[in-house]
Formats: C-alpha cells, structure tokens, sequence
C-alpha cells in the first residue's frame, strides 16, 4: 500500500489505483463557482483524470437532472445537496459555534464584527436586518451601540435642560426610559432553526429583549416586503449561501432607497508567506479543533473548504455591483483574511 | 451506486474505510496532544479516548495484528471481522443461557451497568484498513473484559481494566488512561487499587493470553471461570468496587 503523502497546507495528494498517476486535488480542479449560475455542469480539466472527457460528460448529464452542479467545500454536488448538507453542519455545530469560534480566532472574530457595527455607525431608529445571524452576535453588538449612542444623545439633551425645574427633569426621564433604542429594531434572519434556538437562548441570558425579533428565512428568498430595512448586514453568512447573486438581489430588494449593504467574509490573502502560514493553520489545525472542542472533524474542514472556494474581493464585489448596488466599496481586515464589502441602495 | 462510486473517486482513494479521515503527522500530533487534554478535562468525552487511542496506537496496533495473524483462533477472526453490536447479538438467547456462562453474565453486565455494545466509536484516523478492525475489535471487547474481570463501569472499575489491557495491547491510551485515571479517585479507593487490585490486574495480564485470541462469539455458552482458566485471568480480588 503506497504511503499517503501531503500537500504543505496538508490536503492529501490523491491517489489513483495506479499510484504513477497522481492528481493533485484542491480548488483548481473543478471550475464550477458558486456566481456561476444555473445549468453549468462541472468541466474537469481534461488531462487531470483518465477518462476524465468521459466522466465530465456523464457528469453533466447527471447535472441537467438532479439540478446545477455547485462545490460543498472540495466536493461537487447539486444545489439542492449543498443547501441540505450546509444545513445539517449548521445544525450540528449550532451549540458549540461561539466556543468554536473563539478558539478558531482567538477571539479576533470579536474585533472584526465590532469593526463591522462601527462602520455602521447606526443611528437610534435604525431598522437593521442580520441575515445569516444565528447566534446574534451582529444583534447584539448593534443594541450595544445604539444604546450606547443613545445614551449621549440624552445626555446632551439634559445639558440643554439645565434651566428646567427637578420635577420637568424627572418626568422626562419616564419618557426617554422607553424608549432606550430610540426605535431601532434588529430582525436576526437564520434559515436554521439550530442556529436560532442557541441565539434565542443567548439573548435571555444576557438580557436582550427589546428591539429583537428572530425570524426562520431563506437569504435566497426573504419573507421580507420590499423597501424595508435601512441597513442589511450578512456576516459569515453569505460563504455559506447556494446562489450568491440571489442573496444579493434579495438584499437589494428589501433594502430601503438609501440603505446601506455590509457583508463581513473570509476572503483572499494576497500576501503569498502570510497565505502559506493561513492555509497551514487552516488545514493542519482547525478541523482538529473541531475534533477536539466539538467532536465533527468534518464541519471544520467543510468550513476552510470553503473559505477556499469563496470569490475573491474584486469579484465579490462585481457581483454586489450586479445586483444594482452603488459605490461598492470594500476593507481588508489583517490583509484580508476578512474583508467588508460595503454598497448602497441609491 | 455509480453515483457513491463517483464521489468517492472524487474524494480521492484515500478513504480506506467508511468513516476514514486521513491525517498529516502534524494533525495527528495535534489530535493526540488535544484529545488527552480533552478526556481529562471531560471524562465523559469518550470519543476523545478513542481519538488519542487511534492517534497513539501506530506501534501498538501492527503488534497486536501480529499477534493475531500467528494464532489460529486470532486468524479467524481477522478473516471472519465478526462485529459485536445488539443487531448481530441474540440477547434473547443469551439472557436464557445459565448463569455463570459468559453470555449471561456479559448480558447481565450490560444491563446492570446501562450500557450498549453500540456506542463503540467506528475509527477514523487510522491508516490502515486492517489495523482499523483491529482496534475496533478491542474497542468491541473492552465490555467483555469487565466481564471477565468482573469490573463495573465506575472509575475505580475502567482504571482497573485499563491497567489490564495496557499490559495485554501495549496501546498507549490505555497507558495514560492507567496512569492518569487514578487522578480523580478519593483515597480510599486509590489505597484499594493500589494495595489489591493494580497487583492483580498486572499479573492477570501478564499471564494471560492475548485477548484479541478469543472468537468470543463462539464461548458464550462456556462458564466465566473456564473461560478466566483458559486464557490465564486469576480469579478477581474479593473487594467492593
């Protein structure tokens, strides 16, 4: 039996029954993208497999049946596999997500989603929409901040009314006292009911309630009306998502004329050491952390997959122009491990 | 069919077995030093004990796949791989049987203790098809080694077992679980173990044959005694554990 041998960012080489023939697997070999659109059977690269024209045909064929073909990480699967497969890493990751992630991260992924509300900078009366929210992270962070600027607001209203008798100032503190988020709303869209159920339970024990409301939907297709929200956000969710350009319709849709677009994702490190070391620590320790915090190996590994398969920041942010939004625009965060694509709906 | 095929050969023919997740030597690593923390952070992680066993066992295993290669009864089995789960085992047949038989007794165990054959871990990160069975297999038996040793499910009864089979496979997990397992026992039940039931289990395991040797499934009817006689157990220590 022939030893298996590695890639440096620790993906086998994989191996066919004749070990003298040996492909290298990984993102190259399947041209199939999630932007690609509907009806594309997956084309192999012809000289990568024997018989691989032949495959590829059947492949296609099988295609135009069981639905498009799309990637599930590494895999090639129908659209129809992918959403089921995602939703069942969600569902059994769902408990373990937050301790995952600050393991993952080392607590980083805290800093680029406060980033995230900062950019924002959303103002009390802001109806946000978390789409992909889950456990509410987003959620939460934005009533941080609107109440926190909230505060402020008040605060430099009492200075105002400083010639007031104690008994004005203390009714008009009844009034305020209501309305603490100054009508701002977030609605946490999730399609997993997993995901909402740990975010549900997360906002009881830390005491959210007001300006909250968790909703069962399908980024692809929101059971939203038009022209509703000032702002959309979508973090770490849109990786996940079937059809991209779908999501981004449906955002542009439910978006009021002048709201804004945020999308925080793993992207494309340029820097070819700082990628060596990414992928070393993306393929060698993370599907182990799975293992070893939350017992699925193949969740994790799914998820660096398909960070990998993800369009970089250019093309990410062609296709939110193609969806109609203006002055797209996006940062890097820590040389683009993640970026935040921002657009708006003029 | 074609379809499970394709995938697969897609996956590339690295899956050796279903469940198999191949590893580099630095996950492995990884693995090893992350599962033993784990199991005893959370000792009711037991699939971080497997995990360490399969990541640990790369010396031990080809050992054991030997010793059961050169002994007939140990040959028939890796030819045969008989699983031991409720689907293949008659329970109805075996609670009938008398007592004092190791099928009575090992079904009485189960239950006594609340215990399922089916929550044996499948193995993952081994390397080696054959190897896999192996150390399924003694994942299969570690039930019918508390039988055999009479050793309930408790911790002072798994550390006891665990000494046993450290001597027998070899394997490093049950290494660390005979030396790190004791951790957490009070100290009465540490001076037991260490007066009576450690010195028993050692010589026990010395003297007896390999365990993985024994077609158990074809000894059910054969009393518990006969059975310890045979493979080379000395009778347990009359102490409450």
């Amino acid at each position: 039996m022939p030893r298996a041998r590695f890639h440096s960012d620790g993906r086998l080489w994989r191996w066919r029954l004749n070990p003298a023939v040996c492909v290298r697997g990984g993102p190259g070999f399947l041209r199939a993208s999630a932007g690609a659109g509907p009806g594309h059977g997956v084309s192999a690269a012809p000289c990568l497999r024997r018989g691989g024209a032949l495959r590829a045909l059947c492949g296609s064929v099988r295609g135009l049946a069981a639905g498009p073909e799309t990637h599930f990480g590494f895999q090639t699967v129908t659209e129809a596999e992918r959403r089921e497969k995602i939703y069942q890493v969600f569902e059994s990751v769902a408990k373990k997500y937050d301790v995952m992630n600050d393991s993952m991260t080392l607590g980083i992924h805290r800093v680029w989603k406060d980033i995230l509300v900062h950019k924002m900078n959303p103002s009390p009366g802001t109806l946000l929409l978390d789409v992909a929210g889950g456990t509410g992270d987003i959620a939460f962070r934005f009533i941080n901040y609107v109440r926190s600027v909230r505060e402020r607001q008040l605060q430099r209203k009492l200075k105002h009314h400083q010639n007031l008798s104690w008994q004005e100032i203390s009714e008009s503190y009844q009034e305020d006292k209501s309305k603490s988020l100054g009508d701002s709303q977030v609605v946490v869209c999730d399609i997993n009911k997993e995901m909402l159920k740990v975010g549900k339970q997360k906002a009881q024990n830390l005491g959210y309630s007001e300006g909250l409301s968790w909703v069962l939907g399908n980024a692809e297709e929101l059971p939203f009306d038009d022209d509703m929200f000032d702002v959309y956000t979508i973090a770490f969710g849109i990786r996940n998502v079937t059809r991209i350009d779908l999501a981004l319709q449906e955002a542009y849709r439910v978006l009021k004329p002048g709201g804004r677009f945020l999308c925080l994702e793993f992207s494309h490190v340029s820097n070819p050491l700082l990628s060596r070391l990414y992928d070393l620590y993306s393929f060698q320790v993370i599907p182990v952390l799975g293992e070893v915090i939350a017992g699925d190996w193949k969740s994790y590994q799914y998820l660096v997959e398909s960070i990998r398969r993800f369009p970089p920041q250019e093309e990410l942010k062609a296709m939110i122009e193609d969806a109609g939004f203006f002055k797209v625009d996006y940062q890097n965060l820590n040389s683009g491990i993640v970026a935040i694509h921002s657009g708006f709906k003029l | 069919e074609e379809e499970e095929q394709e995938k697969e050969e897609e996956e590339g023919c690295y899956r050796l077995y279903p469940g198999h997740i191949p590893t580099s030597p630095l996950q492995k690593a990884l693995l090893a030093a992350g599962s033993a923390f784990m199991a005893l952070y959370d000792p009711y992680r037991h699939d971080m004990v497997a995990v360490l066993g399969e990541t640990t066992g790369c010396l031990a295993l080809p050992n054991l796949r030997d010793k059961m290669k050169h002994h007939p009864e140990g040959y028939r089995i890796l030819q045969e791989r008989p699983r031991i789960r409720l689907s293949t085992l008659d329970m109805a047949r075996l609670r009938g049987l008398p007592d004092g038989t190791l099928g009575r007794e090992y079904v009485r165990f189960l239950e006594d203790n609340k215990v399922s054959p089916d929550t044996r871990m499948p193995p993952k990160f081994v390397d080696d098809e054959e190897l896999a069975y192996v150390i399924q297999r003694y994942r299969e038996v570690h039930d019918l080694m508390h039988t055999l040793l009479g050793m309930p499910t408790n911790m002072l009864g798994e550390v006891v077992v665990k000494w046993f089979e450290a001597i027998q496979t070899g394997l490093p997990m049950c290494v660390l679980g005979a030396a790190f397992g004791p951790i957490r026992l009070s100290a009465r039940k540490l001076q037991v173990l260490a007066t009576e039931l450690v010195p028993w289990a050692i010589r026990s395991g010395r003297n007896a044959s390999c365990i993985l040797n024994v077609y158990y499934e074809q000894r059910w009817e054969q009393p518990v005694e006969s059975l310890r006689e045979e493979i080379g157990i000395f009778p347990p220590p009359a102490v409450r554990v």
